[in-house]
């Protein structure tokens, strides 16, 4: 994790968790959003994703499970203007 | 108005981005690939031995010019299998259900068991077509009913799947629909009605296997027969 402290460590170089809510704005100027720097930042995601909870020596259901979940959440999502039409239907 | 049971067989989209893209992109994600590692992580051993026993299997009967089929056949059960588990998870699209997807896997790779069969042994495929021991009178009428069980195989393929895969989606919906509905009226009939829910989720579970199964299977012995 980068230090706490904003003034010592320049802004481009922090990650998400470390920004303060007034810099936000300011750091997302910072990242590279081109097409290689969106497919580096998914790689990246996913490398750090991987080596945290899958490729370990004993993994376990968690780092799958959470991964399906997310799915689930996201199709939820997906689908939310289309399942808001059954809330009070009378005929299904 | 429009009963909504079948609304869940709509390919979705989000934004202009359908969620089918990601649906079929998902199986690839959760398989990841060995490392040149000596030994790997636990998850990814288990995979490997159970892809290895799931080939070893299915081409036990095949002589050796069909083990070059090994790999495609492999990832498309592994694939299939993915698909169908996955579209059990609540909220999610399962691709499989669309006839066009099916039929898109079904008919290219029958035709390919068919046009190999014919190349290499020409003879043999066409013996296919009239089993040993008929008797003389009915040889004409058989080859006609052979040809034509020929032409629908990957129909019968493609429709398989989708109809063994809709019709368990739209059950588990209606039944989930009952139960819900009844339960403030007659609560001892909803909780039966939970108990069908669940034994029918067992059901489709082992029948979504089950289906990717036989249609490598069948494939495969339209591959034997051929090769």
């Amino acid at each position: 994790m980068g230090p706490l402290f904003s003034p010592t460590v320049a802004l481009a170089e922090k990650r998400l968790l470390d920004v303060k809510l007034g810099e936000i704005f300011s750091w997302l100027g910072t990242r590279d959003f081109t097409p290689n720097g969106l497919i580096g930042g998914v790689r990246k995601g996913h490398d750090r994703y991987y080596n945290k909870y899958i490729n370990v020596k004993k993994g376990g259901i968690g780092g799958v499970a959470m991964l399906l979940a997310g799915y689930v959440v996201l199709s939820y999502v997906w689908e939310y203007d289309h399942i808001k039409h059954d809330r009070w239907r009378k005929y299904h | 108005m429009m009963l909504s049971f079948f609304d869940q067989f709509m390919s979705p989209t989000y934004m202009g981005i359908p969620l089918i893209a990601l649906a079929i992109t998902l199986p690839w994600i959760l398989y990841p690939t060995p490392t040149s590692r000596w030994i790997n992580n636990r998850l990814l051993t288990l995979q490997g031995w159970s892809i290895n026993r799931l080939s070893q299997q299915i081409f036990l009967p095949i002589n050796q010019g069909g083990h070059k089929w090994a790999v495609l056949l492999t990832s498309l059960m592994i694939f299939l299998i993915t698909l169908n588990m996955l579209g059990l998870l609540p909220y999610t699209f399962t691709p499989t259900t669309q006839l066009s997807l099916n039929m898109a896997f079904a008919v290219p790779l029958w035709l390919a068991t068919v046009i190999i069969g014919m190349r290499n042994q020409p003879t043999a495929a066409l013996g296919h077509l009239l089993p040993e021991g008929t008797p003389t009178p009915l040889i004409p009428v058989l080859i006609i009913i052979e040809t034509i069980s020929l032409f629908i195989r990957p129909l019968a393929l493609g429709v398989r799947l989708t109809a063994n895969l809709t019709a368990g989606h739209l059950l588990i919906q209606l039944i989930a629909t009952a139960a819900f509905v009844l339960l403030p009226l007659m609560p001892t009939v909803a909780i039966l009605t939970a108990t069908v829910l669940f034994l029918l989720t067992l059901l489709e579970v082992a029948v979504a296997m089950i289906q990717a199964y036989v249609f490598v299977l069948l494939l495969s012995l339209y591959l034997q027969e051929n090769v």
